[in-house]
């Protein structure tokens, strides 16, 4: 029989591809199904209430002080991680673009983006922590401000890298011409490798954010795990997805249900974010 | 290319042949019982992964236990996927009614919360029952409020404010102590009430007994709840606790297994906190391994269901409560022992009791 080379890589390909359809959908499916109970419960109330009591006889669950949260650590995140990923990745691909030095920030850049959670969260317990304390923001060093910082340095490099392979690809007759009609350094940057880097890095940073909003073993370390909406940024709070990692062990019925809501709801908030991210790329 | 494609083609055959071969292996050795899987409560975590490893080491059998939460136990055994579970908190009659058949309860050995504390250059600290939920309820927020000073004379409570740290996941932990304080507190018990989690009203989450006694010994001016049997292990302060003879109890394996002295119904289904005995340290409690009475479920064999009982049965005899007491908890007393027993005896396969 003569093998038809073509047809079985496009049978193989299409195969694949199904596969992450049938998971990615299988799983929103699973998440949709196992928050019904929650919602059948408490309807929309569930994202706007704040009271979250597992208590027998009581129970009652409310998602806002996790989404509260979640959209708090990620914001003060990426608010730290706009400038230094910008700085480093410009500096990188522009000030020392092709020497020693950009090559070995390249590589401890990529470095950090594989060092596992826990890891980040052992280091902040120990070492990050303390200075929180010692510099008297609050008396145990715990809190929405900790987790933040965290979770900055952690999206860091992704940010970094996408932005750095964006801002190597403009092309360099334009910078070269900006030279030639007597273009100073700063403002070949301003005005011709930012605007025409501007949906990459954007994207960079929207990426950044999805990653800091899903983050949580080392938030779940340094967020205070307090149930109840903070009160400025330096209180105890806690997100969606360290909730989820706490609580999930022990919960059974509602309480289970209203775990996968929450799931369902970060689901959703991570996808409209990205969402926004592509409407306002494709705008710019 | 063709040669490439050719070859990752070969290779998915060639592994999912491999597969095949083994499955077919593994079943045919499951004639012979050779492991018995459980799961649940990680509260008596460091005993069951002692006590299943010197068994396996004796017998040849291969126990493997999942520390997944009393929660997750419960799940497992009601989705029959483990030989049995184990739980921190035995289950009510709603959630047994839930489960698909009957389930027995099996106490393995008694374990406490206690009440750890950090404070720079005091390792003694009494605390009535007064002074124990108005600090975990936010009422005392200082640690030289004069409610504290006076019950502990001769101590020099520092001017600090009292962090307070509780459990962040689900935990039996968090369900012996909220169980006592409902005891002590009518307040306490109208408004946070017992359960595995809990809705605090103050202070911070940790996950586990690791993150709580972390948090502690990192941080002057904490106060939280902690596993015994963890607490012992490890280089920290905790506090006498009143019992309800009015005596302040410092939580040692005598004073635990004091709790458990008292009357034990015969299916062993009792919280052992506020012990009335006299010298028990209060906040005490059981643990269990749950399993179905009828052991003829989901296809098992008799083989099996006869490995897992025996299990069970040396979980109760004196080599395994020694090592119970060899990882800081408490064994149980003879009275406990008798009505486990007994209980045993009630399990059957296809009607007929496996022990005689």
């Amino acid at each position: 029989m003569k093998w038809n080379v073509e047809k079985t890589t496009k049978t193989l390909l299409f195969a694949a591809s199904l596969v992450i359809i049938i998971i990615a959908s299988g799983m929103v499916l699973s998440l949709m199904n196992g928050s019904i109970p929650a919602f059948k419960e408490f309807g929309l109330k569930f994202i706007i209430s704040t009271e979250w009591n597992p208590t027998e006889g009581n129970e009652h669950y409310g998602a806002l002080p996790f989404i509260v949260g979640t959209i708090l650590t990620s914001v003060i995140a990426i608010i730290i991680c706009i400038p230094l990923a910008f700085s480093t990745s410009l500096f990188i691909s522009e000030l020392y673009r092709g020497t020693k030095v950009a090559s070995i920030i390249g590589t401890m850049v990529d470095m950090l983006a594989g060092i596992p959670s826990i890891v980040y969260g052992l280091w902040g317990f120990y070492v990050l922590r303390p200075w929180i304390i010692d510099l008297g923001f609050n008396s145990q060093g715990y809190g929405i401000f900790t987790a933040g910082l965290i979770l900055a340095i952690m999206v860091i490099p992704y940010a970094t890298s996408i932005s750095t392979e964006i801002m190597l690809m403009v092309s360099n007759d334009l910078k070269e011409a900006a030279y030639s009609l007597g273009a100073t350094r700063r403002e070949v940057i301003f005005n011709v490798l930012i605007p025409n880097a501007r949906s990459g890095i954007f994207t960079s940073f929207i990426l950044a954010f999805g990653r800091a909003l899903g983050e949580t073993m080392a938030v779940t370390m340094l967020i205070g795990n307090a149930n109840i909406i903070p009160k400025g940024i330096f209180d105890t709070g806690n997100t969606m997805a360290s909730i989820i990692a706490n609580q999930f062990g022990e919960a059974d019925g509602l309480k289970l249900s209203s775990l996968i809501a929450i799931g369902l709801l970060l689901f959703v908030m991570t996808g409209l974010i990205n969402g926004l991210g592509k409407f306002i790329i494709k705008k710019l | 290319m063709k040669n490439f494609l050719a070859i990752i083609l070969l290779a998915v055959i060639i592994t999912s042949c491999n597969n095949g071969n083994s499955d077919n292996k593994s079943e045919a050795k499951d004639s012979k019982v050779s492991s018995i899987t459980a799961a649940g409560a990680t509260f008596p975590l460091p005993f069951y992964n002692i006590a299943f490893e010197n068994y396996t080491k004796k017998t040849d059998i291969l126990v493997t236990y999942g520390g997944i939460g009393s929660g997750g136990g419960i799940r497992s055994l009601k989705d029959k996927v483990v030989d049995f579970g184990a739980t921190d908190a035995f289950l009510d009659a709603k959630q047994e009614a839930e489960m698909p058949a009957q389930i027995l309860h099996i106490p393995t050995c008694i374990g406490a919360v206690v009440i750890a504390f950090n404070l720079t250059g005091i390792t003694d600290l009494k605390l009535s029952n007064e002074n124990l939920s108005d600090i975990f309820m936010g009422k005392i927020t200082k640690w030289n409020d004069a409610k504290l000073v006076a019950s502990n004379p001769g101590t020099k409570l520092p001017n600090v404010n009292i962090t307070l740290v509780h459990r962040s996941d689900g935990s039996g932990t968090t369900y012996i102590f909220s169980d006592y304080m409902s005891k002590i507190s009518k307040v306490w018990e109208s408004t946070l009430g017992r359960g595995k989690s809990i809705n605090w009203t103050v202070g911070m989450g940790a996950k586990g007994n690791p993150g709580v006694a972390g948090t502690i010994q990192q941080t002057v001016g904490t106060i939280g709840y902690i596993g015994s049997e963890f607490a012992f292990a490890q280089k920290i302060s905790y506090a006498k606790i009143q019992n309800s003879a009015g005596n302040f109890i410092e939580p040692n394996l005598a004073s635990i297994s004091a709790a458990a002295q008292g009357d034990i119904p015969a299916d062993t289904k009792v919280m052992l906190t506020n012990s009335s005995d006299a010298k028990a340290y209060p906040i005490s409690g059981f643990t269990w391994l749950i399993l179905y009475k009828e052991q003829n479920y989901n296809g098992r064999s008799k083989a099996q269901a006869e490995e897992t009982v025996k299990v069970l049965s040396w979980m109760i005899e004196k080599d395994a409560q020694t090592l119970a007491e060899e990882v800081n908890y408490a064994k149980l007393p003879a009275m406990a022992v008798t009505k486990a027993k007994e209980i045993l005896k009630t399990v059957v396969y296809d009607g007929t009791p496996l022990i005689k």
